[in-house]
């Protein structure tokens, strides 16, 4: 049946190669969460707007939940897993907990990886910019006053 | 939720991704950042046996200046669009309204010719393209074909685009003097209203010689607000303000409005009146 062939890819996951045969109907988020092991990666509204399942590819935040797994082809792909290097927290992650930016953690993935591109971005974000960049993360605990703070301290911070 | 299968064609030429299109017939759609055709795969609204990706085709995707227009690559993604150095010089309300699609995510991904050629309704670029004079261009088998933007959008996820066509890029007349500004507002991703201004100055700057509203996403495609734009011709462009609130009251009389889960038709109608009066400042400010 047409659609059933797999389409060989190379792409690094956190750092590590992997080379997988996908689908081309598989999404990153099936093959990242089923396929690699990564549960980090959250699927909440599966239609691109709350932004658990971000996930940066090159450096850019998309949404895993409507991504092809064949466009990680070639690409550098960061999950939440990656972020903790060596297992100490990175300064997002820190400020996260520093401020309790978080209560029942589904969105924080999603949130964490999209400061980490805002900050990659804007070293200084404006609270314009901070509030831009974050519309697209959905927080249902309204954690969102605790996570702005965090983003301001890590704004401010020299760098 | 999972994806129906569908075989995946990656063609590195135009004419083999129409080639493809045309073998295929109703059972192909082309596919770039996926952002509105996978989601609508997903819920089974829309049924595809075969994608093909107009990723790998070059030429596709960047942003040029051809003698007085701006031409703007139909893959090119909103957020590469944002802050496209051309695009920021000559369409500076366009790189703003770029920047206010959705979400970062889906800008990264999301191409302006999916959006357009997608034609849901609840979109930004269109009212603003349209205003600004834009044209549409798609390539078929036989040929390559142009649009106006005001014509191609046929109504809700209907375009002139055929079955087997490609939008390839999308061309903005570049005109000295104009003022154009594009407003939006809506509580959830997608726009419940957007409205675009655009006026063209006398050689002197000082009269408004021509004036272009187009109203997005209160109903099926984006709608010329005619009397309104009749309240400013000729209008002295410093007057534009004390007209602009006469011109909301005329567009939100005369444009059709769909009552949906965003608002009631009064309801849109006064936003309506409100973001024309605002689009109209903002464009002179």
């Amino acid at each position: 049946m047409t659609g059933r062939e797999t389409i060989e890819i190379a792409c690094t996951v956190n750092g590590v190669e992997r080379r997988l045969a996908v689908e081309p109907r598989e999404l990153l988020i099936d093959v990242l969460r089923d396929r690699v092991g990564l549960t980090g990666t959250k699927r909440s509204c599966d239609v691109e707007v709350c932004g658990a399942c971000t996930v940066l590819v090159d450096g850019v935040p998309v949404s895993s939940c409507t991504t092809l797994a064949v466009e990680a082809d070639g690409r550098d792909v960061l999950t939440i897993e990656g972020v903790a290097a060596g297992g100490e927290l990175d300064r997002v992650q820190r400020a996260f907990v520093e401020h309790g930016a978080l209560q029942c953690g589904f969105c924080t993935p999603g949130m964490v990886l999209a400061v980490k591109a805002l900050l990659a971005e804007h070293a200084h974000p404006t609270e314009a910019d901070i509030r831009h960049y974050l519309r697209g993360n959905l927080c249902r605990c309204t954690g969102y006053v605790k996570i702005l703070e965090a983003v301001r301290g890590l704004a401010a911070e020299a760098r | 939720m999972l994806l129906p299968r569908f075989a995946l064609h990656r063609p590195a030429a135009i004419a083999d991704a129409l080639a493809m299109l045309a073998e295929h017939g109703e059972d192909a759609s082309p596919y770039a950042g996926g952002t509105e055709l996978l989601l609508a795969m997903k819920h089974r609204v829309l049924r595809y046996a075969h994608l093909v990706d107009l990723k790998r085709v070059p030429g596709l995707a960047g942003v040029r200046v051809a003698g007085d227009t701006l031409v703007i690559g139909a893959l090119a993604t909103h957020r590469a669009l944002e802050r496209d150095p051309l695009v920021v010089r000559h369409l500076p309300a366009y790189a703003a309204m770029t920047a206010q699609i959705a979400n970062v995510r889906v800008r990264a991904a999301g191409t302006l010719g999916g959006n357009l050629a997608f034609a849901e309704p609840h979109a930004d670029p269109p009212a603003l393209l349209a205003a600004l004079d834009a044209r549409v261009t798609v390539a078929g088998v036989d040929g390559t074909r142009e649009h106006t933007m005001d014509e191609f959008v046929v109504g809700p996820f209907e375009t002139r685009r055929a079955p087997g066509e490609i939008l390839t890029h999308v061309t903005v007349p570049l005109v000295a003097g104009r003022r154009a500004a594009y407003v939006r507002f809506g509580h959830l991703e997608r726009p419940t209203i957007g409205v675009a201004a655009v006026l063209t100055l006398d050689a002197d700057g000082r009269t408004v010689r021509r004036a272009r509203i187009r109203v997005g996403s209160v109903g099926g495609r984006p709608a010329a607000a005619v009397a309104a734009e009749q309240a400013l011709t000729g209008v002295d462009a410093a007057a534009v303000p004390d007209v602009s609130r006469d011109a909301g009251r005329r567009a939100a009389d005369e444009v059709p409005v769909d009552a949906d889960l965003r608002g009631a038709e009064d309801y849109k109608r006064h936003l309506v009146g409100v973001f024309v009066e605002r689009a109209l400042r903002q464009a002179v400010a």
